[in-house]
């Protein structure tokens, strides 16, 4: 801004004002959400003079901190946090380039490592993959890590999930279309009798066997006949087993599943392993039903799952999601 | 090592469905000419045959064999025609029926399979039965025998030869401690035997005898009716020394009052082209006689000549 000396106005101050507030705005909200605004970025921040940049620190307390010896210091943590929000465009890249058999095998490899905390992540390849696609995994999972998946989930998962986690990646589901035993009516019953009976469902073994050996095609006809018998939803009704109520949902309603997770890792306080889901989702499901997702979150939420990452996540990043759920088109 | 003999050069499968058609027409059926093509053929040229002979004929090899052979020698030679993957998923789902019911068969076929065989298996079973085996396994089995043989089926072993002994000393310090509570069906020590790549199973074993002076088989031998037990120690044998699991399935069947048709008939057409050579070797150490001279005392006809055939027995 060329300012002719003798023609300052009092607006023009304002103006100006208005104008630095603004671009400080415009460069924290290029640092807030999911990924980095990286257009933002280099127009403001790459062209700012010295003194718009201590602005910048100064009016940043939650990013800079006033040090002792008269400087505007970057907070730790908060460079921490934004090393993980560059990574976000890089790690959806080299996600997305891999083999889904890698892909699913590192995921699940790094869930074990995260903890209890991310063993839904086990649950999701496990329940959400095709029986080929799990195969996939089993055999990545060998070359990549010279151990089977089955063991390192037994040698690392503790209680009563154990059993269940364990029969869960090792299923090999029929999938054919008419299964031998259409007995889904009577899975049904001996579900619903063990759930009236309060007993601890992870540790029944009926429960354990529906869930961990029969088809796709047959416990979704179970979760059928559950409501009719029962007047309620098989996964509300194990609301109280978390384990078991994602290994429902995964079987029978996937794009519900899929839908909650995508609007909790959409939240603004997302913790670190929540908000790695938005990448793992699309670029899991791209290929396969995010279409369908899409539209369930629109029906469960009221908002079309574009407009919510349009809102919260920025740049390359946000643009890379966008156009892996618009590749359908 | 294989005991089966390929005559040299190999005849077209052409010729081979030929003598086979010839073998079935008229009265009665030309046994003799079936052992000699079938129970010289490995599993890729039975396959060929039996593919050219639908193609040649418009009929199923194993419906004719099944129409035109009766007893013991028809289910030899039937399971013998079989690819091995749908034999052992035929065997699988035998042992799940109630008549028929063996948890050493599911066991015997997890175990001594490797796990691409295994595989294999699984994905005939799906064809075969429209259900999953461990579907089937789960549903016919119970309590402790269903945390193991479920486990065991559903396995898909690492197959590398890396061997962690970090890993071996704790994990064999864990076999021994629930063995030493009587836990037999702890998941700990399921897990060991279930998940672990036989490699590494064999290490921990090996470590288990060193460390704590003996065989962990004679420390699961302290109750002789209790079945669980016996299942396991069997496991252990699967896992670590097929061939002297197997030599004891034939000594028994081959020993017991009448003979087990059941298990010779199994042993013999499953390991014919896989071990044969190392159990019958180990046969003639552990009873002082040699396997053909055994099977040729305990059964006769043409059951008898087709087990000498694929045991790789050559007339005098």
């Amino acid at each position: 801004m060329i300012i002719k000396p003798g023609t300052r106005k009092r607006g023009d101050d304002r103006d100006e004002a208005m104008a630095q507030s603004d671009e400080l705005e415009a460069l924290t909200k290029a640092f807030s959400g999911h990924g980095v605004d990286e257009t933002t970025l280099i127009a403001v921040l790459g062209k700012s003079h010295p003194e718009k940049r201590k602005a910048f620190r100064k009016g940043n307390p939650q990013f800079f901190k006033e040090d002792e010896r008269s400087f505007e210091r970057w907070d730790d943590h908060r460079i921490k946090l934004l090393k993980r929000e560059f990574s976000r465009f890089k790690n959806a890249v080299v996600l997305w380039a891999m083999h889904p058999w890698e892909r699913d095998a590192r995921l699940m490899k790094e869930a074990l490592k995260d903890g209890p905390d991310s063993y839904n992540v086990l649950i999701e390849v496990a329940c959400t993959r095709s029986s080929e696609e799990l195969l996939g995994a089993r055999r990545a999972y060998h070359s990549l890590f010279e151990h089977s998946i089955e063991e390192d989930v037994a040698s690392h998962v503790h209680g009563p999930e154990r059993r269940l986690l364990v029969a869960l990646v090792s299923a090999y589901r029929y999938e054919g279309t008419k299964p031998k035993e259409d007995n889904a009516k009577a899975e049904a019953k001996t579900i619903l009798n063990v759930i009236k009976s309060g007993e601890k469902k992870t540790d029944n073994e009926e429960v354990i066997r529906i869930l961990t050996t029969r088809s796709k095609l047959l416990l979704k006809a179970v979760y059928k006949d559950y409501q009719e018998i029962s007047g309620s939803n098989l996964d509300e009704d194990l609301k109280s087993d978390s384990r078991l109520q994602e290994t429902v949902q995964c079987l029978c309603t996937p794009e519900r599943y899929f839908s909650q997770v995508l609007d909790l890792a959409l939240e603004i306080d997302a913790d670190k392993s929540t908000k790695k889901a938005l990448t793992r989702v699309i670029v899991t499901r791209a290929d396969v039903d995010v279409k369908e997702i899409d539209e369930e979150f629109n029906k469960m939420y009221g908002v079309r799952l574009t407009k919510k990452i349009e809102d919260t996540a920025n740049g390359n990043y946000k643009d890379f999601l966008l156009r892996l759920i618009a590749k359908g088109d | 090592m294989s005991t089966l003999t390929v005559p040299q050069p190999l005849p077209p499968v052409a010729d081979d469905c030929e003598q086979l058609r010839k073998a079935f027409a008229g009265w009665g059926t030309n046994e003799k000419l079936i052992i000699s093509i079938l129970g010289h053929r490995n599993a890729a040229q039975r396959k060929l045959i039996r593919q050219t002979y639908a193609e040649t004929y418009g009929e199923d090899l194993l419906k004719a064999l099944d129409r035109e052979l009766t007893n013991d020698f028809e289910r030899l030679v039937v399971l013998w025609s079989l690819d091995p993957a749908e034999r052992d998923a035929y065997l699988a789902n035998e042992a799940t029926k109630r008549w028929t019911s063996s948890n050493q068969v599911l066991m015997e076929i997890a175990c001594t399979r490797s796990p691409q065989q295994l595989l294999m298996a699984r994905q005939a079973y799906h064809a075969r039965y429209k259900k999953s085996l461990e579907e089937d396994v789960a549903h016919h089995t119970t309590g402790d025998f269903c945390k193991l043989l479920v486990p065991l089926v559903s396995s898909y072993r690492y197959d590398g030869d890396e061997v962690n002994m970090t890993l071996a000393k704790a994990e064999a310090k864990i076999l021994h401690e629930k063995i030493s509570e009587k836990a037999y069906g702890h998941e700990d020590l399921i897990r060991i035997l279930a998940t672990r790549s036989k490699a590494q199973v064999n290490a921990t074993l090996n470590h288990y005898k060193n460390e704590f002076g003996n065989d962990i088989n004679k420390d699961l031998k302290t109750d002789p009716k209790d079945e669980f037990l016996t299942i396991l120690r069997a496991t252990v044998k699967c896992l670590t020394r097929p061939e002297k699991y197997f030599e004891k399935v034939l000594r028994l069947a081959i020993n017991k009052r009448g003979t087990d048709e059941g298990a010779l008939t199994r042993v013999v057409a499953t390991r014919a082209e896989v071990d044969m050579k190392f159990i019958s070797e180990e046969y003639q150490r552990r009873n002082s006689i040699p396997l053909d001279r055994a099977i040729v005392k305990d059964t006769t006809g043409d059951y008898e000549k087709m087990l000498l055939a694929l045991i790789g027995h050559v007339e005098a």
